[in-house]
């Protein structure tokens, strides 16, 4: 069963065109893979799957309902769509708990203390449990991030989108936030995730896409693409993004093409 | 000398007396502006052109034309048209429509000053609009603001010594009977000076005060 189908997605910044035509899938606990140079649209691409930027043209389904069918209520569909963001966007006045338990309260109509409940077993998950009394802005980036995502699960997201979820965190903070992804993704949620870890891609991912100036450049089984890239592009984009790494310090083990 | 210290020691408690007036005047304008300022934003942000464009018209008007000007309108204008009020009342109103039209600037410019990330997560996790404003736009963007609202009340503080030209004895009024009796302007103006200072600097003392205590944890001027 299909978590999200896009198909000839369309969409842009006033007459510049972003997505030139991205058709794609996810199925339910499968989790996609979307790597590609800045400005070539996967940004704009997970935005409008939850219509945060509005698509000019296409079809893009949730879970069954059609998000670009102007008659939806989108907020049900981003209600049960959990989005990640790269440089967190946790609301800074409030509690970690608070950031929390506001969406399942407000968005979900949960009773507080049935919010608090669930907001703590989702800091659990993350190992965040003991800071959920601390403010954001207290905490590390890869800290941040991982109440972030646990903002997101504690909505029981069917799907989970992710913007470079690791981008903004120094090496050495990444690799608590991909232990929390890849524990996510094996207890069988849908993600789409845009991320340059090559090795969490091989690792989690079941299908990989590269997009380049708005459309899709390759896609397959992410070992396959890693390891056997078909196109020219793709070689060379993986080449950069490895090389990065190495240049980063990266902890985890690299894989060369 | 001691001749200087001893008359302004004599005059204080008359000048004190207006500091009752000056500060009643410029809390209930600060009060009457806030309330305003609260219709004039959302109008001027979330409404369409013809509204808009009035809350716009009445900022530009407001920030445009001397505060004095506008005194002179209230009080011997407005009679013109039948509304009469006795003077308190005119400078109240003078600088309550004034006030408005500055602490609106402040509430936009703090709310626009929320970083777009912040309406992008919100929205994200379902929140409506109405919600995002209530719970996530607004607190943060007053406690920005505070700064710049107690810097509005303490200009009021010193612009209401303009309601003395049209006869309220405030401060700066019971000043200028205390020269006409006693010829000895530049001690009770440095006097008066003096106690609008000492309000001034009060207030800005209670100002960081507050903004201490309404800081957000963790967050660091300038990170």
């Amino acid at each position: 069963m299909d978590v999200l189908v896009v198909s000839d997605l369309r969409a842009g910044y006033k007459d510049h065109e972003v997505l030139k035509g991205i058709s794609l899938r996810v199925r339910k606990g499968e989790k996609v893979v979307l790597m590609g140079p800045s400005g070539s649209g996967k940004s704009t691409l997970l935005k409008c799957v939850v219509r945060l930027v509005e698509p000019w043209s296409g079809r893009i389904i949730i879970d069954g309902t059609e998000v670009t069918d102007k008659r939806v209520d989108i907020r049900k569909v981003r209600a049960k769509t959990g989005f990640v963001f790269q440089s967190y966007n946790l609301f800074p006045h409030m509690t970690v708990l608070r950031n929390i338990t506001l969406p399942l309260e407000l968005v979900k109509k949960m009773p507080r203390e049935k919010a608090v409940e669930k907001a703590l077993s989702a800091l659990k998950s993350v190992g965040m449990e003991e800071y959920a009394d601390k403010y954001p802005l207290q905490l590390s980036g890869g800290q941040q991030q991982r109440v972030a995502i646990a903002r997101a699960l504690a909505m029981d997201p069917v799907l989970l989108l992710l913007d470079e979820p690791t981008s903004a965190l120094d090496p050495e903070l990444r690799e608590e936030v991909l232990v929390v992804l890849e524990d996510i993704a094996r207890r069988g949620m849908s993600m789409l995730i845009v991320t340059h870890e090559v090795d969490f891609a091989e690792d989690v991912g079941d299908w990989m896409i590269l997009m380049e100036d708005g459309r899709i450049v390759e896609e397959g089984p992410p070992i396959e693409m890693i390891h056997n890239p078909k196109k020219e592009r793709t070689k060379q984009f993986l080449k950069s993004v490895l090389k990065r790494y190495a240049d980063g310090g990266s902890q985890r083990k690299l894989v060369s093409p | 000398m001691y001749d200087t210290l001893f008359f302004i020691l004599g005059i204080l408690p008359y000048l004190l007396e207006g500091v009752y007036l000056t500060l009643y005047v410029s809390t209930l304008s600060f009060l009457i502006g806030f309330v305003l300022s609260a219709i004039l934003t959302p109008t001027r942000l979330f409404t369409q052109p013809p509204l808009s464009w009035l809350a716009r018209t009445y900022i530009e008007g407001f920030r445009g034309t001397p505060l004095l000007v506008q005194l002179f309108v209230i009080y011997f204008g407005l009679p013109a048209l039948g509304l009469k009020f006795d003077a308190v009342t005119a400078g109240v109103i003078a600088l309550g429509l004034n006030s408005a039209a500055y602490q609106a600037e402040i509430l936009r410019s703090s709310i626009k000053g929320i970083p777009e990330s912040q309406f992008l997560a919100a929205e994200s996790l379902g929140l409506t609009t109405a919600q995002i404003y209530r719970y996530v736009v607004l607190p943060q963007a007053v406690r920005t603001a505070i700064p710049a609202l107690v810097n509005e009340f303490v200009t009021l503080v010193k612009e209401s010594s303009l309601i003395s030209v049209i006869g309220v004895v405030e401060l700066t009024r019971r000043g200028e009977y205390l020269v006409s009796y006693t010829f000895r302007a530049l001690e009770v103006y440095l006097a008066v000076a003096l106690i609008y200072f000492v309000m001034c600097a009060a207030f800005s003392q209670i100002a960081k005060l507050v903004e201490r205590k309404f800081k957000i944890p963790g967050y660091e001027r300038g990170a």
